[in-house]
């Protein structure tokens, strides 16, 4: 028979136990309706580089997942140098933009530009980058993973029509919000914007007016593995940060991409949201692995009578 | 560097043996093509005792998603061959081991498991980790009449002639939790658990102990195995408010389901969790969030027994030490011992011999743990059952142990509110 010591620090919690306490009435479709929305903000933070890389260039490029684990890494290390984890937050944004942006230049450089027009070989090669990626992360880092303590002032919950809601949540919002926005002005208002959308547009033409295509190939490359890292330091913040994170992003993340319509923001934004707040319901009514089914099953059906996705452009790279 | 430098060394003094090990190699391919009615006869031919090394295989996932845990169970692995080694080896041998990546993939573990047994002829494999790795193995070494030593927890309701498990069955484990939960008065407790055959099992478990023990279950999800997103499900354990949350999530989701946690606002003052699979390793991991919460295991760093000192000590010191000991990896540094134990007991390293030595009982392992025993008919250890709070050090404040061994019991047979039906149906699931 087992000893019957009881543990002390327990007592008190257990003294006030389960029928003398409140217990919240939250109404019900609000909470997953909030989790919902976070999960889409993170979706859509991985899903952005993906539009520039993916439907701006045609790149169908799997070790995405692996600059979304860099960028977690970053956010890692930035808190060793800085180790109030208040500031070197705000910090490691901007640097895991600049080195996942790094490393995608490197992979265009050193292999992608050799395989334009040919997505399928883009696909094989990069499952094999980032099967080395991960091999590195894990050769580098601890094998469970690396703890990237949440900033201060993202504990605790804001209460949204009487659900407490966490303010790490929040915090995704707010980044995918502003990633889009940076984005979205970027492509539109800037000269470099428009090249870029007359690159996708027409190659020919636009070399022909004297735009310098490799250029804006690499630094659309560049861009869309940046927000990556981005992704990222938002991943470090509600999962575990490890060499195996990127493979669970990636996946939802193409899914996203192609159901907005290839090569199309807004598509991406819209899809991101519905599958993000889809999944929370699915889990709320089923189970997590049912929902993660539904969700999928949703997603090809939706295919299956608009397979160009929500929205529709030209792009070079996929017809 | 160290172990692969007096691996080499260990080569070239055996080539002579080697090249009788090939000689036997040809002659057992040779008899198993020519005669395929007597498969187990030729591999049984193929261990190769004549030198004065014995070889041994590690199976373990050194890359993909399980290299996170499984590659300091190979790492440990090592450090015990030294050990054993520099103490004299098996019988008078030296082991020579071969390291076999199972590359985090089911059928890899079988092709490895046969390569080992039928072309390095090795006298036993030791590693997995999984359960799907495990199952992967069983009819391979059953097949072949091999050996394998598995050193993880895991939901029990097995036992195989051709395998021993080092880690706890689930009456070693999730009962001694049970039990802890009981005598600290919980009386509702909420279920969170991966999605695969350990959670669902040891939850169909913990169900019928729960009403045994009058504690009533207030809810039971499951997130898939590679889904850190806890958010949905900590929103309905916020609203089921148990006394305790009983998690069987395993790996990375754990981050995921700690971190979602404690952003919902709770603590282990208002909701403590009692885990069965977060350990020494796991732990720093999820940052201070998770300080403070319980886990249930057989082997903790702080554990007070007289080897448990000296085993840090040297796992520290060791090359690819990872810094702190844990339980699964205890169980696999005591499952080379037990095999020394075993060919020792049997004066032989083949196979019938070594588990008529088990058999016949008495075969003891002086552990980090303390004195295990195995248990010549179910091939598993008696093992003492922990309970630790994790501190802010990411170590267990040992806040309960059972009373005295545990004997391992894996179909559960010595508990009466564990149906015979329920056994049998839980048995044909797992397959």
């Amino acid at each position: 028979m087992p000893t019957r010591v009881r543990d002390p620090t327990l007592q008190n919690r257990l003294q006030n136990s389960a029928p003398n306490r409140e217990r919240p009435h939250v109404d019900a479709l609000i909470p997953p309706l909030l989790n919902g929305t976070a999960l889409g903000a993170l979706l859509l933070l991985a899903a952005l580089g993906l539009t520039l890389t993916f439907g701006q260039m045609g790149v169908i490029n799997m070790a995405h997942g692996e600059f979304i684990m860099a960028g977690a890494f970053i956010a890692y290390l930035t808190q060793l140098v800085v180790t109030s984890s208040n500031i070197s937050i705000v910090l490691a944004l901007p640097l895991a933009f600049l080195g996942a942006g790094l490393l995608g230049l490197l992979l265009e450089v050193g292999i992608i530009q050799w395989m334009y027009r040919r997505p399928l070989d883009t696909l094989l090669v990069t499952v094999g980058v980032s099967l080395i990626l991960q091999q590195i992360a894990l050769q580098i880092f601890p094998a469970q993973g690396v703890p990237v303590e949440s900033p201060g002032w993202l504990d605790g919950q804001a209460d949204i029509l009487g659900y407490a809601w966490p303010l790490r949540q929040v915090f995704t919002i707010v980044l995918a919000a502003l990633c889009l926005a940076a984005l979205a002005a970027w492509l539109k208002y800037t000269s470099f914007g428009r090249r870029i959308r007359a690159t996708v547009q027409n190659r020919d033409l636009a070399e022909t007016s004297g735009i310098p295509t490799r250029t804006v190939d690499r630094i659309t490359f560049f861009v869309g593995s940046g927000l990556a890292g981005v992704a990222g330091v938002a991943a470090s913040l509600i999962g575990g940060t490890n060499s195996q994170m990127g493979t669970q992003y990636i996946i939802p993340a193409f899914l996203v991409v192609v159901a907005g319509g290839v090569g199309q923001i807004k598509g991406t934004v819209i899809a991101a949201w519905a599958v993000g707040i889809a999944l929370s319901f699915f889990a709320d009514w089923t189970t997590g692995s049912m929902a993660q089914v539904l969700a999928f099953v949703l997603v090809v059906i939706f295919l299956q009578f608009r397979p160009q996705g929500l929205f529709t452009v030209r792009t070079r790279g996929l017809t | 560097m160290k172990t692969t430098r007096t691996r080499r060394a260990r080569s070239l003094l055996a080539v002579p043996a080697l090249a009788a090990a090939v000689t036997l190699v040809l002659a057992g391919c040779g008899s198993r093509a020519g005669d395929s009615a007597e498969p187990t006869a030729a591999a049984e031919s193929c261990i190769d005792t004549s030198g004065d090394t014995i070889k041994l295989g590690f199976l373990n996932s050194l890359t993909g998603g399980m290299a996170i845990s499984e590659q300091t169970v190979s790492n440990v692995l090592h450090m015990a061959a030294d050990e054993i080694n520099a103490d004299g080896g098996i019988l008078g041998k030296q082991i020579e081991y071969v390291q076999e990546d199972g590359a985090t993939d089911w059928p890899t573990f079988a092709e490895k498991t046969e390569k080992l047994l039928t072309q390095d002829c090795v006298a036993a494999i030791f590693g997995g980790w999984t359960s799907s790795s495990r199952k992967a193995v069983k009819p391979v070494v059953e097949e072949n009449n091999g050996l394998f030593f598995y050193p993880v927890q895991y939901e029990g309701l097995e036992s195989s002639p051709n395998i021993y498990y080092t880690g706890a069955t689930t009456n070693q484990q999730i009962i001694p939790a049970m039990d802890y939960l009981a005598a600290q008065g919980v009386k509702t407790l909420f279920l969170a658990g991966s999605d695969y055959v350990f959670p669902r099992t040891a939850n169909a478990i913990i169900k019928l102990y729960a009403a045994e023990l009058g504690i009533e279950i207030v809810g039971e999800e499951y997130v898939p195995l590679d889904k850190d997103d806890w958010t949905t499900q900590v929103s309905k354990i916020v609203a089921a408010d148990p006394d305790f949350v009983f998690n069987t999530i395993n790996g990375s989701s754990n981050v995921g389901f700690i971190k979602a946690y404690y952003d919902a606002g709770l603590t282990p003052e208002t909701t403590p969790i009692i885990s069965v699979s977060i350990a020494e390793e796991e732990a720093p991991a999820m940052g201070h969030e998770v300080t403070g919460n319980y886990a249930s295991w057989n082997y903790f760093q702080s554990l007070q027994t007289p080897n448990n000192p000296g085993f840090i000590e040297r796992w520290k010191a060791y090359p690819d030490s990872s810094g702190v000991t844990s339980d699964p990896m205890e169980a696999a540094y005591i499952s080379l011992y037990l095999y020394k134990a075993l060919a020792e007991a049997a004066g032989s390293f083949d196979v019938d011999e070594i588990n008529a030595a088990a058999a016949e009982g008495g075969i003891t392992v002086d552990a980090p743990e303390g004195v295990v025993t195995l248990d010549g008919e179910n091939h598993h250890i008696s093992k003492p059952g922990n309970i630790g709070r994790i501190n802010a050090d990411n170590q267990f404040d040992i806040v309960w142990s059972s009373e005295g061994f545990i004997d391992p019991d894996p179909y559960l047979e010595g508990y009466d509110w564990f149906p015979a039906d329920v056994r049998d149906a839980l048995v044909a699931a797992a397959g």
